[in-house]
């Protein structure tokens, strides 16, 4: 295998992992804070191809200025879900709550899916842009303009992210809430406000992501599983409580999986992922990035 | 002095056992109240059911003319009443600084914050020397120290504090002890839970005694330092030394 095949694979890893460390971030976030593994999360990704997609093809928006409309709708979809689902949910304790949070999003799962299916068709979507299939060749590497822009918005959205939650006081109040949420309501802070915000943030996380799925693949009412499994994998490599370390955590598995795809057999592509996802549970419980 | 906070036949469970039983009881302003009993007394819901963490089954805690029971907690952060909570419960993957700038997190709290990190770092100089550490990588002393400076970052009006002294070297107690009294010399209404019953009395203006979910005394600190049940009970039968 040539060198330039080699770094063309790990660069394409590298565009794939940008969209799995996107999706992760959203569902660490809110498993980081609400506690609760929400199996919906693919389907939120879903929605927000959608949006993008029929901004595309009826208003002739361009996929990346479509996030414009695509976050605030998602943000709000995701605060809808958080007044009508999830905060009945994230009241409960222990056990109860992590038994009633997986039937719930699974339960809401299946009504988006079929929602989906019912108001778009099960067809397969994508986005042709203009400018598909152009892109920068730097010594025999191709790296097409829509791979380039999902990756460079997602290292944006990253550090934004980085900086809200640091750097900002209602990104503080997540953290703390995330640590300790009895804490954070003796220091003063809305935790149930907190809650909303985060969940429709994780929604908003997920509707990027599916905006790059709609350019770099096309969406289908069924993708959100997939999803879901790939954020899953990446939270628990990132460390479940390791909330910005899901971006590099899903650079990794995105680069791993393209490795192996090519020189094992993109048959075993996905194989890989969940061996190194075991291997972690096994080796390294705490994830990769996640702080002792 | 006024009235301040009032509780008055406050009942409250803890899991499915009753833990507070008709509780009534009062702090008024600028004092030091101390609450003692023994472990499973109650002491601590108690507190928790002022901080509003803890709904009540039935009964009242009044802030002058304010029903704090009827709040959620973060209002009654709003309205200065602020809990250290026992076992301290920092932002442990936190810095020293993000815990006291969350610590004012309330609007009103929020406006004086620069003004009260100083105070905050004169009275705890070491907190100034490790803003920038985690919070979880401290002593037991110097985070009881932060748990403390991040309250008084809310500005409280009423600080209640739930075994401030709990597995800390007697040195550091002392210096814990001092600077309640140095905030209660400032003008902050203090309500202390301590199970080291001594120090306690001996700092307290009044005293309430807890037991299996009722009071079942009360008096000045000196009266129940001198009170031989209360020694028997808790100052462990050693003749007081004044």
């Amino acid at each position: 295998m040539s060198i330039e095949s080699i770094a063309q694979t790990l660069v394409f890893g590298l565009f794939v992992g940008g969209i799995y460390g996107i999706a992760a971030m959203g569902l660490a976030l809110v498993f980081g804070v609400l506690k609760m593994l929400n199996i919906a999360h693919g389907e939120l990704v879903m929605l927000g191809g959608y949006v993008s997609f029929w901004a595309f093809s009826t208003l002739g928006i361009d996929p990346f200025v479509s996030l414009a409309i695509v976050i605030p709708v998602l943000f709000v979809v995701g605060l809808a879900l958080d007044r009508t689902v999830y905060r009945h949910i994230v009241r409960l304790l222990g056990e109860e709550k992590i038994k009633n949070s997986l039937l719930v999003s699974f339960g809401l799962t299946l009504v988006l899916q079929n929602l989906a299916q019912w108001l778009f068709t099960a067809d397969e979507r994508a986005i042709q842009v203009s400018y598909a299939g152009v892109g920068l060749n730097l010594f025999g590497v191709t790296m097409p303009y829509t791979r380039l822009g999902t990756l460079s918005i997602a290292l944006v959205v990253t550090l934004a992210l980085n900086y809200f939650l640091h750097h900002t006081y209602p990104g503080k109040a997540i953290l703390a809430t995330a640590e300790d949420f009895e804490a954070a309501e003796l220091a003063g802070i809305n935790i149930h406000r907190v809650y909303m915000m985060t969940f429709a943030l994780g929604a908003s996380l997920a509707s990027i992501a599916g905006t790059f799925v709609t350019v770099t693949y096309g969406i289908s009412p069924s993708v959100g599983i997939l999803w879901t499994l790939k954020a899953l994998i990446v939270i628990v490599l990132a460390g479940t409580g390791s909330i910005l370390g899901a971006f590099p955590a899903g650079i990794l598995l995105g680069v791993v999986e393209a490795v192996s795809g090519a020189f094992i057999g993109a048959t075993y592509r996905e194989v890989v992922g969940l061996v190194i996802f075991l291997l972690v549970l096994i080796l390294r419980p705490q994830g990769l990035f996640a702080r002792s | 002095m006024t009235k301040f906070l009032g509780i008055n036949h406050l009942n409250a469970s803890y899991g499915d056992i009753q833990a507070l039983w008709g509780v009534s009881l009062k702090v008024d302003e600028g004092e030091i109240v101390a609450l003692i009993g023994p472990n499973g007394a109650g002491k601590t819901t108690l507190l928790r059911t002022v901080a509003g963490l803890h709904q009540p089954l039935s009964g009242t805690v009044q802030l002058g003319n304010t029903a704090l029971h009827t709040l959620p907690a973060y209002r009654i952060v709003e309205q200065g009443v602020i809990l250290v909570p026992e076992g301290r419960r920092l932002f442990g993957g936190l810095t020293v600084l993000e815990n006291l700038e969350l610590g004012a997190y309330s609007q009103r709290a929020r406006d004086a914050r620069f003004k009260t990190l100083k105070h905050v770092f004169e009275l705890f100089p070491i907190l100034a020397e490790r803003q920038k550490q985690r919070a979880n990588t401290m002593s037991g002393g110097q985070q009881q120290m932060l748990a403390i400076g991040r309250a008084l970052m809310g500005l409280p009006r009423l600080l209640m504090l739930d075994e401030p002294s709990l597995g800390l070297a007697p040195m550091i107690v002392q210096n814990i002890f001092e600077i309640v009294k140095l905030m209660n010399d400032r003008g902050v209404t203090i309500f202390l839970v301590e199970q080291n019953a001594r120090q306690a009395l001996e700092l307290a203006h009044r005293a309430y005694i807890l037991e299996q979910g009722k009071v079942v005394g009360t008096g000045t600190g000196r009266e129940l330092l001198r009170n031989n049940e209360v020694r028997k009970a808790y100052l462990g039968f050693a003749p007081t030394a004044r």
